[in-house]
């Protein structure tokens, strides 16, 4: 399988295909950043709103540092690609999720930098984006605050540390795993961007289950929800930071 | 032409007034015992259209002059709270009581002296800590509502023991598990336990900086003193331990629930959808708390269950 490369500035950076273009729907959220956001991320592919994106967020954001999101498009069949995109945010996608022999279910922490819509944008194979989505209030500063551990001072003895467990979901396979990271943004205090930029599962033989893009707006200590196709046996976590730095473990089967 | 220029005047006037109306404080006294009255907050969430006028307050007279538990949100509720008291319990505010940190109770003591405002030394603790981020949260919420409001850190002089002041007898508690300091006061001559926030009375509980377990010895510290009647943080008041029982109901299950979820997989968001048991359908803002109750708690349960790799 050709290992793919999940950068999250190549899906910004990817010029538009100048044939078949589509025209951009209108906004049911009226979002100020929708054109710009949705030009950058899906240029002139088709796009429509669909309330078979389903997705699973509280009705405000009690901590703009941690605010949890979980997308499941099942109803869509085959899907390529599930985006997390937070229009306001400075960084405005957290979370760029290729699920190869995995469901189409993503859940996460993201941070909210002030009010501002989060959705979630799935592509199916036919080439259209379908997006869902709401607006979330939110006090300022989620990705412009200190993250807890920088003030704590301890997050280099910890960085890395894994924690998951997988559990039977019907005839498929759910995993969440955490893991310590600071996940810093680049917008606080002169601390460099130093995140997370890829989570991949695999199985015992190798094969990519699934592939995750991880932006600095995904929170600090990140921790993943999905669920992958049928029952793989041992599932091998790993991520990778911004550093080159790798960590991961095996998490054993249900 | 002076008669037109009254007119744009009145009208240029009416405009800004009538946005701002939207913030309207009425707080009221009901007597509840024997010199001892609440001041009910609505059992809603914090919110622009109450300007956070959510928590109990409590008078209780003496002979050296009111006692104010929990001056409020605002310097503004707070100064109407001083009206209020002079008006009911027939002299001024001159001591204050601020059960925890919680800036529904404790911004109100913006409108008084701080030399009588008064707390435990954890509570004094936290709002130096936490105070000056309760004020920026407090003032986008609530904006007009919130003006003129500077944090008065309470002198952090009250320690657990029966005081005496203008003739009466005041036992006070010190207890936490809401907070790293929860004052309860209990009133001698009726019998009055006003709890702050450790007890919540047909209203979900809040816990941003709870401690479960402390506060479910703390509801045991207070089941086991003899009283007539309670004053919750929140909720109406209540003659039968309704509230206490309630709140020791939510707390177990909510700890039960959360740490459940977590072994069985399920993300943070899906954990906030959990269905709520019936028995606290009467409850107020229950799925608002529950879901800031998953904030909570959530990524602190995962770090000791999910199995590290």
């Amino acid at each position: 399988m050709r290992k793919i490369a999940i950068t999250l500035g190549i899906a910004l950076a990817v010029p538009a295909a100048s044939a078949g273009a589509h025209t951009l729907p209108a906004d049911p959220l009226g979002s100020p950043m929708w054109s710009y956001r949705a030009q950058a991320l899906f240029g002139d592919a088709a796009v429509v709103f669909d309330p078979r994106v389903r997705m699973i967020m509280p009705a405000i954001a009690e901590n703009q540092h941690q605010y949890p999101v979980m997308v499941d498009a099942r109803a869509l069949g085959d899907v390529r690609r599930i985006v997390i995109l937070i229009d306001l945010n400075p960084i405005p996608i957290a979370v760029d999720y290729r699920p190869l022999a995995a469901r189409a279910v993503i859940g996460t922490r993201i941070k909210l930098d002030q009010r501002t819509p989060v959705r979630a944008a799935v592509l199916t194979a036919d080439g259209v984006w379908h997006v869902a989505g709401g607006w979330i209030d939110a006090a300022g500063g989620g990705c412009s605050a200190p993250p807890v551990s920088r003030a704590r001072g301890d997050w280099a003895q910890h960085v890395g540390e894994m924690r998951g467990q997988a559990w039977r979901e019907g005839t498929d396979t759910r995993l969440r795993v955490t893991f310590r990271h600071p996940m810093d943004t680049g917008l606080v205090d002169n601390i460099p961007a130093y995140n997370i930029d890829t989570v991949s599962v695999r199985d015992a033989a190798g094969k990519d289950l699934g592939e995750i893009g991880v932006a600095g707006s995904v929170s600090e200590d990140p921790a993943f929800t999905l669920v992958v196709d049928g029952a793989p046996g041992a599932l091998t976590v790993e991520a990778r930071d911004t550093d080159g730095r790798t960590f991961g473990g095996v998490v054993p089967a249900p | 032409m002076r008669i037109a220029r009254r007119g744009f005047l009145a009208a240029a006037l009416a405009a800004p007034v009538m946005a701002r109306a939207a913030v309207h404080y009425a707080p009221h006294a009901d007597v509840v015992a024997e010199g001892v009255w609440m001041v009910r907050g609505v059992d809603a969430p914090i919110a622009y259209a109450n300007g956070g006028a959510i928590a109990n307050s409590a008078f209780i007279a003496t002979s050296a002059g009111t006692v104010l538990v929990d001056p409020g949100p605002s310097r503004a509720y707070g100064a109407l709270l001083r009206g209020l008291a002079r008006r009911v319990a027939g002299a001024p505010v001159t001591r204050v009581y601020i059960t925890h940190l919680h800036p529904d109770h404790a911004m109100g003591a913006a409108a008084f002296d701080p030399a009588i405002v008064h707390a435990l030394p954890a509570t004094r603790t936290d709002l130096e800590r936490d105070g000056r981020g309760f004020s920026d949260a407090m003032y986008r919420l609530l904006a007009e509502a919130m003006a003129g409001t500077e944090v008065v850190v309470p002198q952090g002089d009250v320690t657990d023991g029966t005081v005496v002041y203008g003739g009466r007898s005041l036992r006070l508690l010190a207890l936490a598990g809401h907070s790293a300091g929860d004052l309860a006061l209990l009133d001698a001559r009726t019998g009055t336990l006003i709890a702050g926030d450790l007890i919540f009375h047909d209203r979900a509980p809040a816990t941003p900086h709870a401690d479960l377990a402390v506060w479910r010895a703390s509801l045991d510290t207070l089941a086991a003193l003899p009283h007539r009647l309670t004053i919750p943080g929140h909720g109406p008041v209540d003659t039968g331990d309704e509230g206490l029982r309630q709140t020791r109901d939510w707390l177990v299950w909510l700890a039960a629930t959360l740490r459940d979820a977590v072994a069985r997989g399920l993300d943070e968001a899906e954990a906030g959808e959990l269905p709520i048991p019936e028995r606290f359908a009467a409850i107020k803002v229950a799925r608002y708390e529950f879901q800031r109750s998953v904030a909570h708690f959530y990524a602190r349960d995962e770090a000791e269950i999910l199995p590290q790799k």
